[in-house]
C-alpha cells in the first residue's frame, strides 16, 4: 500500500444512504489524492459528517462504492477493515476522549493496543507527540480536567501517535474561541508538513479553512459540489456554491480583487 | 392487513434483535477464548464485578439465610422435624437462592454499570474511536467482562451460599436453640455434589447471561428503538437492560433446574 505522490487513497463513487425517509447522500462522488488536504463544508444537517463516516467504514452506503486504499470498504471483511483503519487518525468531533483514562493512556492506547513496542519505547512516542501539541506537562490529567482546546490536541495526539497516512477531522474547531481555533490549524500545519499526511477535513469554519484546503467541496442537497481548489470554489458559477460563500462570507466577496483582499486578512 | 403488516415487522425486528445480541455473542467468546490474551483488565474487571459487590452479595446472603431459618422452622416446627432445618436452609440456598438472589444483585449493581459504561462510550463516539484505530472494541471492550463475570459469579454465589447459612446458624440455632449439631448434620447429610454442581452450573449461566444483554443493550444503544440517544437514552437503556437480564436469570433458572433435576 505504498503511496504514490497524486494516488489516490479515498474515492467515493455515487454514495447514496437514506435515514429512514431522508436521502442524507444522494449520489456523492469524490476523490482525495495522496498528501493533499480536502476540506468538505457546508451547513450543518447536511450530511458532511455521514460522509466522513463512510470513509471511516463506521457506515456502509445503501449504494455506490467507497474505495479506501484500493479497497472497497463494503466488500471488506472485519480483518480487512482493521489493516485499512490501521492507516488512519480521526480527530472527532467531541474528540472522544476515554474519560476514566488519564491523558497518557489516552494517547499510549493505540501504540499499546496495536504494536509490540515496549513501555520505554511508547513512553518516547507518547512523550514526543504530547510535546508536539505543548501538553507534556499533563500526561497525568484525566480529559475532564482540560479545557476544550487542550481536549482536542490531545484527541490530535491521539490520532497522530502511530503516524497514520491520512487523518481526518471532524468540525476540529467546533466550540472553541478564535485563539484555540488558530491554535489547532497552526498544529495543523506543523504536523502535516512533519508527517506528511493526506487530509480530511469537515469543517464550517469559513472562510479560515480555505486557507488549509488544496480541494474544497460543498455538501448540498445530498451532493458534493465543487471539488477544486479554494480559489476556483470561491469563484464558481455554481449557485449552490455562490450562494454558500455569500452567506458564510458576507459582502466581502464581490471580485477577484476583493477575493484577494479576504485572503490578506487572514 | 395493517395488523397482518405490523405483526411482520415486529417478528423481523425481534429476529434481527436475537441475531445481533447472538452475534455479539459470538463474537465476544471468541475473542475471550483466542490471543492475545490480557490479564490485567480481566482481573480489574474481577476487582469491578466481583471484590465490589462482596458486601452486597454477603448483606443480603445473611438476611435471606435468616429469613429461610425463620420461616422454615415455623414451617418445620407444625411437623415436628426442626432438625431438618439446616437441610432445608443449605438446599434452599446452594440449589436455588445463592445462584439467582446472588445473580439479581449483581445484575443491580455491576449489570448496570456495565451498560451505562458501554452505552456512554457509544454516545460519546468513544466506541467508533477505537474501531476507527483499529482496535477491536469487542476484544479490548467487552470480552474481559465476559470473562470476569463467568469467573466472578460462581464465586459470589459462594460467598452468598456460605453467609446464607451462617444467617440460617444464627436465627436457627442462636435464637431457636435448634441444635447446632443437627442443624450441620442435616446439612452435611442432605447437600450433594449435584446440589452444588447445580448452583454452580446456574452462576456461570447467570454470569454469562448478565454481562452479555447487559453489555450488548450498551454497545447498541445507537440502535434502540425509541432512540438512545442522550442521557435519557442512557437511563432507559440500562433500566430495560436490568429488566431484561433479570428475567433472563429467571427463566433460564427454571430452564436449568428442569434439565438438572
Amino acid at each position: 500500500m505504498e503511496t504514490k505522490p497524486s494516488e489516490i487513497v479515498i474515492e467515493l463513487d455515487n454514495v447514496e444512504k437514506c435515514f429512514g425517509q431522508q436521502k442524507v447522500l444522494n449520489g456523492v462522488s469524490l476523490q482525495v489524492r495522496a498528501g493533499t488536504t480536502t476540506v468538505i463544508v457546508g451547513a450543518s444537517g447536511q450530511g458532511k459528517s455521514v460522509i466522513l463516516k463512510h470513509m471511516l467504514g463506521l457506515m456502509r452506503p445503501d449504494s455506490g462504492r467507497v474505495v479506501v486504499f484500493g479497497q472497497d470498504l463494503a466488500q471488506s471483511n472485519t480483518k480487512q477493515l482493521r489493516d485499512i483503519r490501521s492507516n488512519f487518525g480521526v480527530l472527532f468531533q467531541n474528540v472522544a476522549l476515554f474519560d476514566s483514562m488519564s491523558v497518557y493512556d489516552n494517547v499510549a492506547l493505540p501504540l499499546r493496543e496495536r504494536t509490540h513496542k515496549s513501555e520505554a519505547d511508547i513512553r518516547v512516542d507518547v512523550e514526543e507527540k504530547l510535546a508536539l501539541m505543548g501538553l507534556e506537562d499533563h500526561g497525568a490529567k484525566f480529559p475532564a480536567q482540560l479545557s476544550g482546546g487542550m481536549q482536542k490536541r490531545v484527541g490530535l495526539a491521539r490520532a497522530l501517535v502511530l503516524n497514520p497516512r491520512v487523518v481526518f477531522f471532524d468540525e476540529p474547531t467546533t466550540g472553541l474561541d478564535v485563539s484555540k481555533s488558530n491554535e489547532i490549524y497552526r498544529l495543523f500545519f506543523e504536523t502535516q508538513a512533519r508527517l506528511n499526511y493526506t487530509a480530511v477535513i469537515v469543517s464550517h469554519d469559513v472562510p479560515k479553512i480555505f486557507k488549509l484546503s488544496d480541494v474544497v467541496a460543498l455538501m448540498a442537497d445530498g451532493k458534493l459540489q465543487g471539488c477544486m481548489s479554494p480559489e476556483a470554489f470561491q469563484l464558481s458559477d455554481n449557485p449552490l456554491i455562490r450562494s454558500f460563500v455569500l452567506e458564510t462570507m458576507g459582502p466581502i466577496y464581490s471580485s477577484e480583487t476583493e477575493e484577494t483582499l479576504l485572503y490578506e486578512t487572514l | 392487513m395493517n395488523l397482518i403488516a405490523t405483526l411482520g415487522a415486529e417478528t423481523l425486528r425481534v429476529l434481527e434483535l436475537l441475531g445481533r445480541f447472538g452475534l455479539f455473542l459470538l463474537t465476544c467468546l471468541y475473542c475471550a477464548v483466542t490471543p492475545p490474551y490480557k490479564i490485567a483488565p480481566i482481573v480489574r474487571q474481577i476487582r469491578f464485578i466481583g471484590a465490589h459487590s462482596l458486601f452486597v452479595i454477603s448483606f443480603t446472603g445473611l438476611f435471606t439465610g435468616m429469613v429461610l431459618s425463620l420461616q422454615g422452622y415455623y414451617t418445620l416446627a407444625k411437623f415436628g422435624s426442626v432438625g431438618f432445618l439446616g437441610a432445608a436452609v443449605s438446599l434452599s440456598l446452594i440449589r436455588e437462592l445463592g445462584p439467582v438472589i446472588g445473580a439479581l444483585m449483581v445484575i443491580g449493581r455491576a449489570g448496570s454499570a456495565i451498560c451505562a459504561e458501554v452505552g456512554i462510550m457509544r454516545n460519546s463516539e468513544q466506541i467508533d474511536a477505537l474501531e476507527c484505530m483499529a482496535i477491536d472494541p469487542y476484544r479490548f471492550l467487552i470480552a474481559p467482562k465476559l470473562i470476569a463475570g463467568l469467573i466472578a459469579m460462581p464465586l459470589l454465589t459462594c460467598v452468598f451460599d456460605v453467609v446464607g447459612i451462617f444467617g440460617g446458624f444464627l436465627v436457627g440455632v442462636e435464637l431457636f436453640d435448634v441444635s447446632a449439631g443437627a442443624y450441620f448434620q442435616g446439612m452435611y447429610s442432605s447437600v450433594g455434589w449435584h446440589d452444588i454442581e447445580m448452583g454452580l452450573v446456574k452462576s456461570v449461566v447467570f454470569g454469562l447471561l448478565l454481562v452479555w444483554i447487559c453489555a450488548a443493550k450498551g454497545f447498541f444503544l445507537h440502535l434502540e428503538r425509541d432512540g438512545g440517544f442522550g442521557a435519557e437514552g442512557v437511563s432507559r437503556t440500562t433500566t430495560s437492560a436490568v429488566v431484561i437480564a433479570s428475567v433472563s436469570v429467571l427463566v433460564w433458572d427454571y430452564l436449568i433446574s428442569a434439565v438438572l433435576l
